[in-house]
């Protein structure tokens, strides 16, 4: 639907050019909620703000059902924007905020009120019509913004870091909420986050972002369990990185020899090395402990951390690596390890990723 | 408990400050209440009375320079606010470029070229249009006055866009608004305070002056303060004590409503 080919982004100023956004080429389809995950200055923002117009690409083509949109200025873009400040105009009102595109449009007043009522009463803020924007909470802003953004039924929304200024709680109802949304309107959603959970939570689709480049791009769970490299692996949850030995790549599988000696089935790289040392990456939750007889992994109990939910174990292998684990609690249990205990890890069959070089 | 440098505890701070105060408020204090006084003398207090108020309402040639002071002092709000709008917008809005500051200093140039250059400059260059076209109206008075009013209209102006969250403009050209209609819905409603502010320091500015009026005038087209200076090289009596402090009135007034209407906006 969306088709960025290609976009670079050059920012000249005063002192050295600086390139925001390098090569980048990303296809988002209809009515998609596509997230767009990095740390700040990893140009997601920048990203966003070609597609809405406010900055033009320096080089590449945006495209959206095949019609250019680089020529078009922002207000002829069917693409509107939740900003990171909401940017709510102060002299209106919540109703008159939320009408404001329909009525740039010059669609009629009667369907102007009747959109702008079906807007207030999905984000539940029909009695605060009248109000004026500085009478509302922070998360009431937030919500006038999305609706004032969904009102003209755009192609597709941009949300930059909408959910950032709220507070813990907010933020976990918004997420559900903003979900919902995307689901009864049908618009794709482009969301901008540096937050890992906002972006596992909600999106369809991630791409993960850093210097300017899309690192990797998949579902959730493909991002989250496979990580191509050791920038995503470590931007997204917590992951032990070992040194090893790639035997053999069988399509997606792969055999690593570990330290140890022992050998293991794991999931093999999206390209690059195909023998030689390589970096393979494990989940703390995806591995468990277990004697040390047979285990791929041999090493010392380091510490215990309890962690309400969960239970952490620091290991120091006898490679001399650390290893982090993560055991799910159980009620009233009691705890059979203690610290200096010579333990076993274990990694099942196909968990493991070997990351890209 | 160590205390942070305080000015207030300075030694001499009380006195330097006094006689600030004293230096600044009590010849106007003094000019107002002389305007009260009953005699002829503008140093001598012989009483109550309204009678200078009375006879400068009554004189013809005070009525007629208030009546073309005013007339100067609007014309010359008027076109300098529109023109300071229009310079503001052209140097928040479009970007760093090439000469930007040079521009900036352009707009200001009635700030710091001597008054009394401006004035010769415009004598002479008016002199010759005079000439030229045998055109003598208040026309030229009101174009010099709005020339030199641009920079006061200017400051407040550019002060408020800058202030503003450049966001709400990109929201508005987000939500299908054209350039215009961002302008109209979205910039204006917002800079209000600072076109208020603006165009009443260009009208008590224009209002006020002397020198470049002194010199561009044709005869007979005196404003207040060119009347009063050419009464107090004859005789000096309290009538100017009362002009005066009806123009301080005014100025008060101004800037009191000022202050109210950008404190009810926020």
């Amino acid at each position: 639907m969306i088709e960025i080919d290609r976009v670079t982004k050059i920012f000249t100023g005063r002192g050295a050019p600086f390139k925001a956004l390098d090569d980048v080429s990303v296809t988002i389809r209809e009515n998609e909620f596509f997230t767009l995950l990095g740390p700040s200055g990893c140009g997601k923002t920048t990203l966003l703000r070609v597609i809405a117009g406010f900055e033009a690409p320096t080089k590449g083509q945006v495209t959206l059902e095949g019609k250019d949109l680089v020529a078009l200025p922002p207000h002829k873009r069917p693409v509107n924007t939740v900003f990171q400040s909401y940017a709510l105009f102060p002299h209106m009102t919540v109703a008159q905020n939320i009408g404001f595109g329909l009525e740039m449009q010059d669609r009629p007043k009667a369907e102007v009120k009747k959109t702008v009522d079906e807007m207030l009463d999905l984000v539940r803020m029909t009695e605060m019509a009248d109000r004026k924007t500085s009478e509302i909470s922070g998360g009431q802003q937030q919500r006038v913004a999305l609706a004032r953004a969904l009102a003209p039924r755009p192609r597709v929304l941009l949300l930059d870091e909408p959910l950032s200024a709220l507070d813990f709680k907010l933020r976990k109802d918004m997420q559900i909420e903003l979900k919902r949304l995307q689901s009864e309107t049908g618009i794709t959603f482009i969301f901008v986050t540096h937050d890992q959970e906002e972006a596992l939570t909600m999106s369809d689709r991630i791409a993960v972002m850093n210097a300017g480049e899309i690192r990797q791009i998949g579902g959730p769970r493909d991002i989250y369990d496979h990580p191509a490299e050791r920038f995503v692996a470590d931007f997204i949850g917590d992951t032990n990185f070992l040194t090893v030995d790639l035997e053999a790549v069988e399509g997606e599988g792969a055999t690593v020899r570990f330290a140890s000696g022992e050998a293991l089935q794991v999931r093999a790289p999206e390209s690059g090395a195909t023998t030689g040392k390589v970096t393979l990456a494990i989940r703390p939750e995806h591995a468990s402990l277990t004697a040390p007889e047979g285990a791929v992994l041999r090493g010392v109990l380091e510490n215990i951390v309890y962690f309400g939910t969960d239970t952490h174990y620091h290991i120091t292998l006898d490679a001399g690596d650390r290893f982090v684990l993560r055991e799910q609690n159980q009620p009233d249990q009691t705890q059979a390890r203690s610290i200096g205990d010579a333990v076993g890890v274990h990694v099942p069959v196909s968990v493991g990723q070997v990351l890209r070089d | 408990m160590a205390k942070g440098f305080d000015i207030r505890r300075q030694t001499g701070f009380t006195t330097i400050a006094l006689s600030c105060f004293v230096v600044l408020y009590l010849p106007i204090i003094l000019l107002v209440v002389y305007s009260f006084n009953a005699g002829d003398s503008i140093a001598f207090w012989e009483g109550f009375s309204w009678r200078w108020y009375q006879s400068a309402w009554a004189n013809e040639q005070v009525q007629d320079a208030t009546i073309r002071s005013v007339v100067i002092a609007t014309w010359a709000m008027v076109i300098s606010t529109i023109c300071a709008v229009l310079a503001a917008l052209a140097t928040t809005r479009q970007g760093k470029y090439r000469g930007s500051g040079f521009v900036f200093a352009l707009i200001n140039q009635p700030l710091m070229v001597p008054e009394i250059v401006t004035a010769v400059a415009l004598l002479i260059f008016f002199a010759m249009i005079k000439v030229a076209t045998g055109y003598t109206g208040l026309f030229y008075l009101i174009l010099a006055h709005s020339a030199f009013c641009i920079p006061f209209a200017y400051m407040p102006i550019r002060a408020r866009l800058q202030g503003m969250d450049l966001s709400l403009e990109q929201a508005a050209m987000d939500l299908y608004a054209s350039p215009w209609r961002v302008f109209r819905r979205v910039t204006l409603p917002q800079l209000w305070p600072g076109i208020l502010a603006g165009a009443m320091l260009a009208f008590v500015i224009s209002l006020d002056d002397v020198v470049i009026t002194e010199f561009v005038k044709s005869a007979g087209q005196d404003t207040l303060p060119t009347y009063m200076l050419g009464q107090i090289r004859r005789v000096v009596t309290p009538e100017v004590n009362a002009i005066s402090t009806a123009l301080l009135a005014i100025s008060v007034v101004m800037v009191l409503a000022f202050f109210f209407l950008s404190r009810s906006r926020k």
